[in-house]
């Protein structure tokens, strides 16, 4: 038995087969590279498909031969425990490697490279990659809809004012400390609202009155989620208990409620707010499009907290509401100060993921007039002026829903890391 | 003999087609320490869960310190607040101190002013030993500490009746010892107690009576030097047996 795969590493020189394998490695790398970069191909002079595949065939052998069971080396030991510790997984490394060296330049020479930003019509744009100009231009339509530009500091202070007193609740002294779910549940969303009121609608205090039809971009996106978040928390709370309750009607009401709400698209309730709500009002009745919007999501986002949080109800043991009750804890003092809090820790991360949709489900306002950041893409590229930068206005507000997403994943990490306790 | 606090009258209880309790019948007078026990299923956890109505019976009566619990009980909680429990899983609430484990009852349904409260708190913990642990949470103390614990906890309410449910059996054989030193002291104190237990050392020890269930029903009920030395049925005799 003399035969011995020469592509099977050993140990005995195992320096050899490494120092061959990361060359090999490096040439496929180094080879679709320069390709896909700089349009050199080093492989040119192989014959016809050969010259396509050869990367393929360098890095497969490459890492066949630093594949070894312990090598001592810390990165290396990395590397073939997880992404080659077969052939199969040694092919899907490559690949993934060559697509992401094949789709970078020409995504970067779109992005920057070629694109343009300076000037202010369309004229400036002459490269072939992205036009900036174009978000550049629009940026204030974008971020503040048709709000009229020299009241724009209103909406900028409003902003600066509700995230301000958000904070509050970090600076309450100790002896305030028991009022803290009070202030963020009813007080905190009592003045943001009157902070919005007065200062983005106006209409008193010689501030003049803007119409919330001229609202719109971001800083609507901005609104609606807010008030939607902090509303439809508590509503799915009390639905969630009241799923649980022991008296039938509320169970009732509150099983039949999730379930209509469940049951409806969030675009037919948008339509019914606008369109069939105002005929049921009398007359002289008149309830604002933005007021309304906000009451249909947060009625319908409240159904998906309910059923998350009565997750968290249902994963607490017995135990815990046994003991609660020995101790002569009523419903309430009950799931105030023993359930809620540990059912609410542990649906952190299935209530971040209902919030998350719930901001990305605003740009549905549009269907009724309302024109948030997507809203508002959606009429700048139908500007006669400006045809043709749909690309440009998409991958803008992408990059930005991406942010405010992103930002509040991680923070529902970091609030789950904080409140960890052991069971 | 003084009036009875606990009074069980002709008590049954259900679950679905099963009848767990048969018929009960027991009086407990103040002060007195009584110990249950029984082969499992026997109904005695489910008698003094009874007590603080975290069960229903559904037919029978049961009187604790002079109020009738049935479903018009309206002031329920005044009498749980009477009765403290602990239970066999310690059930300690993980996302607080074990101070304010200790503290939390007191302050929001006794309206004890909080300073007062944590005054009484690290008392009931020195008793049982683990004043040190108050900053901790319970995830980080061993499970007799947990127990101990509750014990404390239970004990912040200023209970009349302390009602036991298998307070050892989820505890390591080493930790056992140290729960059941904090429940003889607490039995020398004076306090009434009910203990659903196995440690047949600890009913000879504290025990004024010991009941002895089985399938839901007292078979036998005596003072406890004539329960262990001459047992009258043959389903005690054998339980004896094979528990000493």
């Amino acid at each position: 038995m003399n035969y011995k795969n020469i592509l099977k590493a050993d140990e005995n020189n195992f320096k050899t087969y490494l120092s061959i394998g990361l060359l090999l490695i490096f040439i496929s790398l180094l080879d679709v590279f320069l390709n896909s970069f700089f349009k050199i191909n080093i492989t040119s002079s192989l014959p016809g498909n050969f010259s396509l595949f050869s990367p393929l065939i360098l890095g497969l052998i490459g890492l066949q031969l630093i594949r070894i069971e312990y090598s001592g080396i810390k990165y290396i030991d990395l590397l073939n425990k997880n992404i080659n510790n077969n052939n199969f997984n040694a092919l899907l490394t490559l690949l993934i490697i060559f697509c992401i060296f094949k789709a970078f330049p020409p995504a970067l020479s779109w992005m920057i490279l070629d694109a343009n930003i300076s000037g202010d019509t369309k004229d400036a744009c002459t490269g072939t990659g992205a036009c900036w100009t174009y978000i550049k231009v629009w940026l204030r339509r974008f971020m503040y809809g048709m709000y009229p530009n020299e009241l724009h500091w209103r909406i900028n202070s409003a902003f600066i004012l509700v995230i301000g007193l958000g904070f509050a609740g970090y600076f309450f002294k100790d002896n305030l400390k028991k009022y803290l779910a009070l202030y963020y549940v009813i007080i905190y969303p009592l003045i943001a609202f009157l902070v919005i009121y007065y200062l983005i609608s106006g209409g008193s205090f010689g501030l003049t009155w803007v119409e919330t039809g001229a609202w719109g971009g971001l800083s609507l996106t901005f609104i609606v989620s807010f008030f939607c978040l902090i509303f439809c928390f508590p509503l799915g709370m009390i639905l969630a208990l009241g799923r649980r309750s022991n008296l039938p009607t509320i169970r009732y009401i509150s099983v039949g409620y999730i379930e209509f709400w469940r049951g409806v698209p969030l675009i037919t309730v948008l339509f019914m707010s606008s369109v069939m709500f105002p005929m049921f009002l009398p007359q002289d009745f008149f309830m604002d499009k933005l007021v309304r919007v906000i009451i249909a999501i947060t009625l319908f986002e409240g159904a998906y907290c309910a059923e998350v949080i009565r997750g968290g109800l249902q994963a607490l043991p017995r135990g815990q509401y046994d003991a609660a009750k020995s101790l002569g804890m009523g419903y309430w003092k009950m799931h105030i100060f023993v359930i809620l809090p540990q059912a609410l820790k542990l649906v952190i991360p299935g209530i971040c993921n209902t919030f998350l949709a719930l901001v990305k489900d605003t740009p549905l306002i549009f269907v009724v007039g309302l024109s948030e950041l997507a809203g508002m893409l959606a009429l700048a590229k139908t500007n006669p002026k400006w045809l043709g930068f749909a690309m440009e206005g998409y991958v803008f507000a992408a990059i930005i829903f991406w942010i405010i997403c992103y930002a509040m994943s991680k923070y529902s990490y970091n609030l789950e890391a904080k409140y960890k306790t052991e069971r | 003999m003084s009036e009875s606090i606990i009074e069980i009258k002709n008590v049954n209880k259900w679950f679905g087609d099963f009848q767990v309790l048969k018929d009960i019948n027991l009086e407990v007078q103040a002060k007195q320490k009584i110990v249950v026990c029984g082969p499992s299923g026997s109904g005695k956890s489910t008698l003094i869960r009874c007590i603080n109505r975290l069960e229903e019976h559904q037919q029978g009566n049961i009187i604790v310190d002079g109020n009738e619990l049935d479903e018009n009980t309206k002031n329920i909680e005044a009498i749980r607040a009477e009765v403290g429990m602990v239970f066999q899983q310690f059930n300690l609430f993980p996302h607080l101190s074990i101070l304010d484990n200790c503290t939390l009852a007191p302050i929001w349904v006794k309206k004890m002013p909080k300073k007062d409260a944590e005054e009484l708190a690290m008392q009931q913990l020195e008793k049982v030993q683990i004043a040190d642990q108050a900053v901790k949470f319970p995830g980080q103390l061993s499970g007799g500490q947990q127990q101990r614990c509750a014990i404390a906890r239970a004990l912040c309410m200023q209970p009349k009746i302390m009602l036991f449910d298998e307070p050892t059996s989820a505890l390591d054989p080493e930790m056992i010892k140290e729960v059941l030193d904090a429940m003889v002291n607490l039995a020398n104190a004076g306090m009434t107690m009910i203990v659903v237990t196995h440690e047949m050392g600890f009913a000879k020890e504290v025990a004024d009576e010991v009941i002895f269930m089985d399938e839901g029903m007292i078979v036998e009920k005596a003072k406890t030097k004539e329960f262990f030395d001459n047992p009258k049925s043959d389903r005690t005799k054998l339980f004896l047996s094979q528990i000493l």
